[in-house]
């Protein structure tokens, strides 16, 4: 697939369909990609890639990107095909000036799942359909591939795409997932115990701001923690519930226009499952007002900005899991 | 002999201009009691109450948050109540899943008319918020410094 | 930094009784940025009024708190006091320490406290105001009424009576509405037709008015005095300019079979037709549905007849634009369909009728020309059932409505009473949940039907209406009797519940006014502000607000023409100052806002801006209308990044009046 997609990449350049292509870079370590804004075929060929650890979704960069001129290819895997499809229905992309390629998903690879296998000294990776082969100072190790998986990957929503020009490879399907039953776990815990879990997660929060500055749906002009003016700016990680603050300001900012890609666990440096809270607006928004999923319908509108007038108490809400 | 104070806890109400904040004006008309802790808030409908104004009082030491507006259908802007009532069936239901305790967030519906209906809620939401005791677990460690 | 005053009232004793208001005042002196106290018996009064003016002028005072009563009381007073004294009436702000503090506590120490806590936050919220000013909006002297019921007509008439322009979209072919079609009126029995013609001609002759007949709203935009709404002018195949109503065509077309809605289908009209003979305007339509010319291309007999050459079969649909300072809604109510009430035989036996049925059987312009005759064989009825609250007043769970209808208790005991007079011979029996008389010689009416005409009444619900033999075989309980009771019928009268018309739905989503969960227009007070809809510029007029009889629509009528008269005198409109605005640099364009906003007051428009690295770049930002924004403030918590906010309830302002009173 790498090899079509540079193909097609190229083709797009050379052909003058497009001006600039956004892709993946091999990074320092092989596990560790960069987005990249490419515009020169040569460097397509020899640093464009496209395997197991091309998680990142570009779709956000297409807003800066397509302000420029010419028009700007960008290769979306089918979720991050929700998010640009959710962006551009806030008018945050000019849509003239993108062409978007659908390429298929077969789940991403987490280095950190398999360093959890006990697997050390890892050196590089090769991806042989449903298995992969470590290398690593000590030997090969195989590995089936599903086990390597990114908890998102494993929990894969959908492999559609919802919205593209053209598309690479096979259309896939809306899936059934477990998604939310971390989520419900976390549900069938007493209060202390859920306060203990969060305390002990977004406790190691350094606010980095990776989760905003990665998330699809964050894309403020300037972010509210940023602007002084806002009342409520603030940087430092003075302590633990600063942080809680910070993260349920940003989960609800961003609730009914989530669309679950799940970039912001991918990125922060601290492991926190932040994909949780997100998860957890988007389970009771289908809980509360019936199936919704940010991105699919171009139509359809945000739960926050619809009601009716039977719509549950806030109260009923806790009575519903007793 | 140790002398065991009574906890008394901040309590922040945001009522409605048209509805609960009239509400509140009648249960003073009418010289019903309810406890001083409560302070209100006025705000022209409960849709403009942000979550960062709830957060913000629980950071700087409420111990319990009520909004009061106009009842569904009621609303003077129409549909203000309706959004209002999405975003805090959310938002409360977000921090209890973060083990914020449930009883120290409410919203309730409290017409103009209703002012026995308004003292009686916040005497009990007082209650319930004493019996749970001091908010440690959103509270902003620093403004205490 | 703002040089704020500070003013504790004592009302009396009302405050002072329970709120140490020396300590108070001494208090928030204290507070940053307070540069004057001072407490007094009434704030409110005269002389408390002139302390506060002097303050602000010997102090040059920028701001001020009085800790007094509830805003809702004297909020007003304490800002054009300060307006006077020469600083912006925004810069005061009240504390309620009577209603929120001394009348509802008893202790001295803790009222105390928490008057000091509710002062420091009017103190930080004074602290962020600004000068607010309200604007103004010009307001387009012409209204707009949409339906030409009784109810339509009188507000136009009254409001064309008052010198001002109005045009009425009417979606039938002639004005009228319900009240052309019902044959008499309770409780004087005049006939409904003589007292409502003349004011169909009126209307027709009045140069103020203009009537748009078979003709739809299609878009409405705009606000309060600057409404623009576009209207649709279905093709009614005659040029009504042309026609001058001879009827000639409605006599030689020979396409006879057409139902004719007019009489509910008790009848038959042709293909072209004019609804009634005095139709406003008398213009001839055709029904494109039966028209054999327009559904195969061969006919044409209209077209040869007609001697000013009207017929224009190849006429379209047509737009008009037009602007207008205020909308009246009149768009009535229809009788319930009464398919799901079987039990009643209404779809069985053509001898089952409802009261608008009735109406036009005994209307002397109607099918049977106002000799009561049964459908069904045309003979004379000699036992008559009338049945009351055909889905009306039923529980939730029902097919029909709970509420009550209100107009059926009289016209049934006019038509018993009519029917009664004219044909003795006649049993009429009338069966009633409660027979309801509230009005102007109502109950007098309903007891001349009893004692005068002898007419039945007995309380109890028809359980079944049964054809038999001919005959309508009325199966009955008798609740006062405490027996069951079966009628043979020759006739039976469904009272069918009346219900806001399906247009009135759409429409109220194009005003974006709002509606009850039945459907009705809800007004801006249900009793202080009945004519008005909480929608600025939308007024109520008639049925789409409730069931009416026609006094009361009548009375309704022209109370919302003197509404609309008072809005289209002003020239302009001053508009609310505590509006939404949106700092620019900030918005993300992603319309969140324009989303939850009920007033339509937000729009999205393409700006070119300067940025900060000196490029200029086009961004899509939303704009609010301040002549339209009500100050709800539901955009502000839509806007992930802060950049709508509300002016008067600020985020900042609302934060800070929270940190004090948790400090």
């Amino acid at each position: 697939m790498q090899q079509v997609i540079r193909e097609k990449a190229i083709s797009l350049i050379t052909s003058g369909k497009a001006a600039r292509v956004i892709g993946w870079r091999e990074g320092e370590f092989f596990y560790d990609q960069t987005p990249e804004v490419f515009t020169c075929p040569e460097d397509i060929e020899k640093n464009f890639v496209y395997n197991g650890f091309s998680g990142a979704n570009l779709s956000k960069y297409l807003i800066k990107e397509s302000e420029k001129e010419g028009v700007v290819a960008v290769f979306l895997k089918p979720c991050d095909t929700y998010s640009f499809s959710q962006l551009l229905k806030e008018h945050r992309i000019k849509r003239e000036n993108v062409w978007a390629v659908g390429i298929p998903c077969e789940g991403k690879l987490d280095i950190d799942a398999i360093r959890k296998m006990g697997v050390k000294g890892i050196t590089s990776l090769e991806e042989n359909g449903d298995e992969i082969t470590v290398k690593t100072i000590y030997g090969d190790k195989k590995i089936a591939r599903a086990e390597a998986l990114a908890e998102r990957c494993r929990n894969c929503k959908s492999r559609k795409h919802v919205v593209y020009d053209e598309l690479l490879g096979e259309e896939g399907e809306v899936l059934e997932s477990a998604r939310f039953d971390m989520v419900e776990k976390l549900e069938q815990m007493t209060a202390e115990e859920r306060f203990a879990f969060w305390q002990g997660e977004l406790s190691r929060c350094i606010r980095c701001n990776a989760c905003r500055n990665v998330c699809p749906a964050c894309t403020c002009e300037k972010c509210v923690f940023d602007n002084a003016a806002s009342g409520i700016e603030n940087k430092a990680p003075a302590s633990s519930f600063e942080e809680q603050n910070f993260h349920i300001i940003r989960a609800f900012h961003v609730a009914g226009r989530c669309t679950d890609c799940g970039e912001c666990s991918r990125v922060c440096p601290q492991s926190i499952p932040l994909h949780l809270l997100n998860r957890k607006f988007i389970k009771d928004i289908n809980e509360f007002y019936g199936e919704y999923q940010a991105g699919a319908d171009p139509e359809e509108k945000y739960p926050l900005m619809n009601f009716t007038q039977g719509d549950m108490e806030p109260a009923d809400a806790f009575k519903k899991g007793e | 002999m140790q002398i065991e104070e009574k906890f008394e806890p901040t309590i922040v109400a945001f009522c409605c201009n048209w509805c609960s904040y009239a509400g509140a004006d009648l249960s003073g008309t009418n010289r019903l009691q309810y406890p001083a802790n409560v302070k209100i808030i006025r705000v022209p409908c409960s849709c403009r109450v942000n979550p960062m104004f709830i957060l913000r009082a629980f950071q700087r030491g409420a111990d319990g948050v009520i909004i009061c507006g106009c009842h569904p259908g009621d609303c003077h802007y129409t549909t203000g109540n309706y959004y209002a009532r999405r975003r805090m069936t959310l938002l409360f239901s977000m921090l209890d899943f973060l083990g914020i305790e449930r009883e120290r967030t409410r919203l309730e519906w409290v017409s103009a008319a209703e002012g026995a209906k308004f003292a009686a809620t916040m005497n009990d939401f007082v209650a319930t918020v004493t019996k749970l005791g001091k908010n440690r677990r959103l509270e902003d460690l620093r403004c205490n410094k | 930094m703002q040089r704020i005053g500070v003013f504790v009232c004592w009302c009396g004793s009302n405050i002072a009784a329970t709120v140490d208001v020396k300590a108070v005042a001494e208090a928030l002196g204290k507070e940053p940025g307070v540069v004057y106290f001072e407490d007094y018996q009434y704030m409110c009064s005269e002389e408390g009024q002139n302390k506060i003016k002097a303050a602000i002028r010997d102090y040059k005072l920028t701001g001020a708190v009085v800790c007094s009563c509830s805003p809702r009381m004297h909020e007003n007073t304490f800002r054009k006091a300060a307006a006077a004294a020469g600083i912006n009436s925004f810069m005061v702000e009240i504390a309620n320490i009577r209603e929120q503090c001394s009348w509802i506590h008893k202790d001295m120490q803790s009222a105390t406290e928490k008057a000091i806590i509710l002062g420091r936050a009017a103190i930080a919220k004074v602290h962020l105001n600004a000068p607010l000013t309200a604007g103004e909006s010009p307001v387009t002297k012409r209204a707009l009424v949409i339906g030409g019921g009784i109810a339509g007509i009188q507000t136009a008439l009254d409001i064309a009576d008052a010198g001002f322009e109005v045009d009425i979209v009417e979606k039938k072919p002639t004005i009228g509405g319900k009240m052309s079609q019902i044959d008499k009126t309770f409780p004087t029995l005049d006939c409904a037709a003589c007292i409502l013609t003349p004011k169909m001609v009126d209307v027709a002759q009045n140069e103020k008015i203009r009537i748009f007949s078979f003709s739809e709203v299609d878009s409405v935009k705009g606000f309060v005095g600057n409404f623009n709404v576009s209207i649709r002018r279905k093709a009614r195949y005659v040029d009504e300019v042309k026609c001058t109503g001879c009827g000639l065509c409605t006599e030689k077309c020979p396409q006879k079979k057409v139902p004719n809605e007019f009489n509910l289908g008790l009848d038959q009209r042709r293909a072209i037709y004019i609804p009634f003979a005095q139709a406003v305007p008398k213009v001839a339509t055709i029904d494109p549905d039966y028209c054999t010319m327009l559904k195969t291309g061969k006919c044409g007999v209209c077209s040869k007849v007609c001697a000013v050459g009207a017929i224009d079969y190849k006429q379209k649909d047509t737009i008009v634009e037009e602007q207008y300072g205020a909308i009246v809604v009149a768009t009535g109510y229809n009788p319930i369909e009464l398919t799901k009430y079987d039990e009643f035989a209404y779809s069985q036996s053509p001898d089952v009728i409802t009261s608008m049925e009735f109406e036009r059987i005994t209307n002397a312009a109607g099918p049977t020309g106002g000799v009561l005759l049964r459908p069904s064989d045309g003979e004379h009825p000699h036992k008559i059932v009338f049945v009351q609250c055909v889905g009306s007043r039923e529980d939730g769970g029902g097919c029909g409505k709970t509420y009550c209808s209100k107009i059926c208790c009289m016209y049934t005991a006019k038509h018993a009473m009519l029917t009664r007079e004219k044909y003795p011979d006649t049993e009429v029996y009338v069966f009633y949940i409660d027979v309801r008389t509230p009005g102007k010689n109502f109950d007098e009416f309903y007891r001349r039907a009893v004692e005068e005409y002898g007419v039945h009444y007995i309380k109890g619900m028809v359980g079944k209406v049964s054809p038999e033999n001919g005959k309508l075989m009325v199966r009955a309980s008798d609740l006062i009797e405490g027996k069951q009771l079966t009628i043979d019928a020759d006739l039976v009268v469904l009272a069918a519940a009346i219900e806001p018309d399906k247009s009135a739905r759409p429409l109220a989503t194009m005003l974006t006014a709002s509606m009850d969960t039945n459907d009705f227009f809800t007004e801006a007070h249900p009793k202080l502000r009945p004519v008005e809809s909480p929608t600025a510029g939308i007024f109520l007029s008639g049925c789409c607000q409730g069931p009416k009889d026609i006094p009361e629509t009548v009375a309704q009528a022209s109370a919302c023409a003197a509404k609309v008269i008072g809005l289209l005198a002003k020239d302009s409109l001053t508009c609310n100052a505590c509006v939404a605005h949106s700092e620019e640099m900030l918005c993300n364009g992603c319309s969140s806002c324009e989303k939850v906003c009920p007033y339509g007051a937000i729009t999205y428009q393409e700006k070119e801006f300067r940025m900060p690295d000196r490029t200029t770049k086009m961004r899509r930002v939303a704009s609010v209308n301040p002549a339209v924004c009500q100050g709800c403030g539901a955009c502000t918590v839509a806007c992930p990044s802060g950049a709508m906010d509300l002016h008067g309830f600020s985020n900042r302002q609302i934060m800070a009046e929270v940190d004090a009173i948790c400090k």
